[in-house]
């Protein structure tokens, strides 16, 4: 995240003159011990943060339980004995490799489509800002953000359905369609920073604008790229609203809508149902953990932008 | 908006150069940005374009989704406003918007202010309140739900406290607390990210000078801090708004709009289009809700005189 947007927003003018800084906001030496640690901040924080660590330490906990210890309803007991067969129960009963890949053929599509189509737009409307018709467009994709999805939701169960798209593909053209004005809004304002002179030495080499695309602007777009990317993701994986509505076929659902199954026909069998709330819950979290600076620092530019 | 500045010289005759300054209306446009544009606005216009139009005028019709319909003008809009179901649905998903709104807020912000103090521990920590934004709404309601319905009584019981010995989610007074807790717990993080990056843009040199003025730790939040994020106050403020109108995944996990239909959202309601033959006018009910949804994100840009929410 080389520049920095976060500076642009109209807030921060105008701050009063002093001489020298004392209490710089975020921390950034180690341990410079030159003003005092907050302690009772830190505590306080500590123990707040379980109100983010129980529910999943509940999660775990109760998918290593066997069944007849789940449901006594106690989420803290330590498990007794302690077993693995939920997971595989867990695997059978959701059919968890299919649910697996149908989730991640929407999140791989979700992801480049995202941020290829994006790019794309962004690139050809920065370029011709002057045009008029490039310019309409642009608020024509803002437009997106102002409809819900709930909005267009019946209509488009319809539409689906007539076109044979009431499937994982369908669902994943939707996901780029509804995140296409954030996209494009986020890439359009970084693509406004960027100098004209590097795509004009291309093009005397004699680059077009696809080589132009491909290899100036979308290698130079890579950060924005990794933000979007790790969003469409995030988003993509977790989603219930659009493939629980738009998938017909029960075959061929993601695996959010699968644990609904634990509602309705397995309702008692609570460590199963942990297991697979788990096993679920995983491929978002273990991306967020190593990709954590984009999903911190991606939010806020979005937002900023 | 132009990164050029339109004085520099062009060698605009020769090559019609593609990347002669922005201003000029004459060079020809290479048609590969029309290419490029294209899948764009195809996309939207059927994702989001023509579905609303399609429901606009279905919403006019007594459409059952299938089949033969007529025009029926606007009963479907006039028997809306009496149809307590749906009133209630908006009742409910309004105010549960605006409480959850609020607390995702102080709560947000009040971490984001810990988060960016001098603590120990700065990246473990933030590293854990992040995470709940990574964790699917329906499946973290699932496991909330366990806890409301299993956990919670229990404990109640244990502890003799009546309140809690019984579960929120069968009582229709207080189910939609649950909803509450779930959503904040899951939004909270998102909400805190925007204000830290608000918070670090806030000089140090700002707070030394109000303390050289005799500024309590209070008064410094109240009179430094706070003007200087209210930026960010406003963008938390809408997007948090936007989501929360949509409510859905967490009331299914949770509640599923029960107990009877004390916790049903609009997202709901609507999606009910399909199943009492309700279509038309559930397009009828979007429409509203669509309505709705667009005053008061204006409303909300207005009260805040139009602060930047989207930049330059």
């Amino acid at each position: 995240m080389t520049t920095s947007p976060a500076t642009e927003t109209t807030t921060a003018d105008e701050p009063r003159r002093s001489s020298r800084s004392s209490r710089p906001v975020r921390r950034s030496r180690g341990k410079v011990g030159r003003e005092r640690v907050n302690r009772p901040a830190t505590a306080l924080l500590a123990v707040g943060s379980l109100a983010v660590l129980v529910p999943l330490f509940v999660t775990v906990n109760m998918s290593l339980k066997t069944t007849a210890q789940a449901v006594d309803g106690n989420a803290f007991s330590i498990p007794s004995p302690f077993t693995l067969s939920s997971f595989v129960e867990a695997w059978n009963l959701t059919n968890f490799p299919r649910g697996f890949a149908v989730s991640i053929f929407i999140t791989a599509i979700a992801v480049v489509g995202e941020i290829v189509i994006s790019a794309l737009a962004a690139f050809a409307i920065v370029r011709n800002w002057d045009r008029r018709a490039f310019r309409w467009s642009f608020f024509y994709l803002l437009a997106a953000m102002f409809i819900p999805f709930p909005v267009v939701a019946l209509p488009q169960i319809q539409l689906t359905g007539m076109l044979g798209l009431d499937n994982p593909l369908g669902v994943a053209i939707l996901h780029i369609a509804f995140a296409l004005a954030f996209n494009t809004m986020l890439f359009t304002a970084f693509l406004r920073t960027i100098p004209l002179e590097l795509e004009e030495s291309m093009r005397m080499d004699g680059a077009g604008t696809w080589g132009v695309f491909w290899r100036l602007i979308l290698p130079l777009l890579a950060p924005m790229c990794a933000t979007v990317g790790i969003f469409a993701f995030i988003q993509s994986w977790n989603d219930f609203m659009m493939p629980s509505l738009i998938i017909s076929d029960p075959d061929l659902q993601t695996i959010p809508v699968l644990q609904n199954m634990f509602q309705t026909q397995f309702s008692n069998n609570y460590n199963i149902a942990f297991a697979s709330y788990l096993m679920a819950m995983a491929p978002a979290v273990i991306v967020y953990l190593f990709a954590q600076r984009w999903v911190m620092s991606g939010l806020t530019q979005g937002a900023v932008k | 908006m132009s990164t050029t500045t339109p004085t520099r010289p062009s060698s605009r005759g020769e090559l019609s150069s593609p990347a002669a300054p922005l201003r000029s209306h004459k060079r020809r446009i290479d048609p590969l940005y029309y290419f490029f544009l294209f899948p764009s606005l195809a996309l939207f216009t059927a994702a989001v374009t023509v579905p609303a139009l399609l429901g606009f005028g279905y919403s006019f019709t007594n459409s059952i989704g299938f089949g033969d319909w007529e025009f029926i003008g606007l009963r479907n809009y006039i028997a809306m406003f009496q149809d307590q179901g749906i009133l209630g649905s908006y009742a409910f998903t309004l105010g549960f918007s605006l409480v959850t709104v609020v607390i995702v807020n102080i709560l947000a912000f009040a971490l984001a202010l810990g988060l960016t103090s001098r603590i120990r521990f700065t990246a473990v920590l933030r590293t854990i309140y992040v995470i709940p934004m990574v964790i699917s709404g329906i499946v973290i309601a699932f496991v909330f739900q366990y806890l409301f319905a299993n956990t919670v009584p229990g404990i109640g019981q244990a502890v003799g406290s009546g309140a809690l010995s019984t579960s929120i989610l069968a009582n229709p007074d207080w189910a939609w607390l649950s909803i509450v807790i779930v959503t904040a717990w899951q939004s909270i993080p998102g909400t805190m990210l925007i204000y830290i990056a608000g918070l670090v843009t806030i000089p140090g040199e700002v707070y030394e000078a109000g303390s050289i003025d005799g500024a309590t730790g209070w008064q410094s939040l109240r009179h430094i801090t706070l003007p200087l994020v209210s930026g960010f106050i406003v963008i938390n403020t809408i997007l948090g708004f936007k989501n929360y109108l949509n409510a859905y995944d967490i009331i299914v996990g949770l509640t599923d709009g029960g107990p009877g239909v004390a916790t049903r959202s609009v997202a709901m309601s609507i999606f009910r289009g399909f199943e009492g033959g309700d279509y038309a006018y559930q397009m009828a009910n979007a429409m509203v809700f669509f309505l709705i949804s667009i005053a008061l994100a204006l409303v909300q840009l207005r009260v805040t005189r139009g602060r930047t929410v989207f930049g330059s």
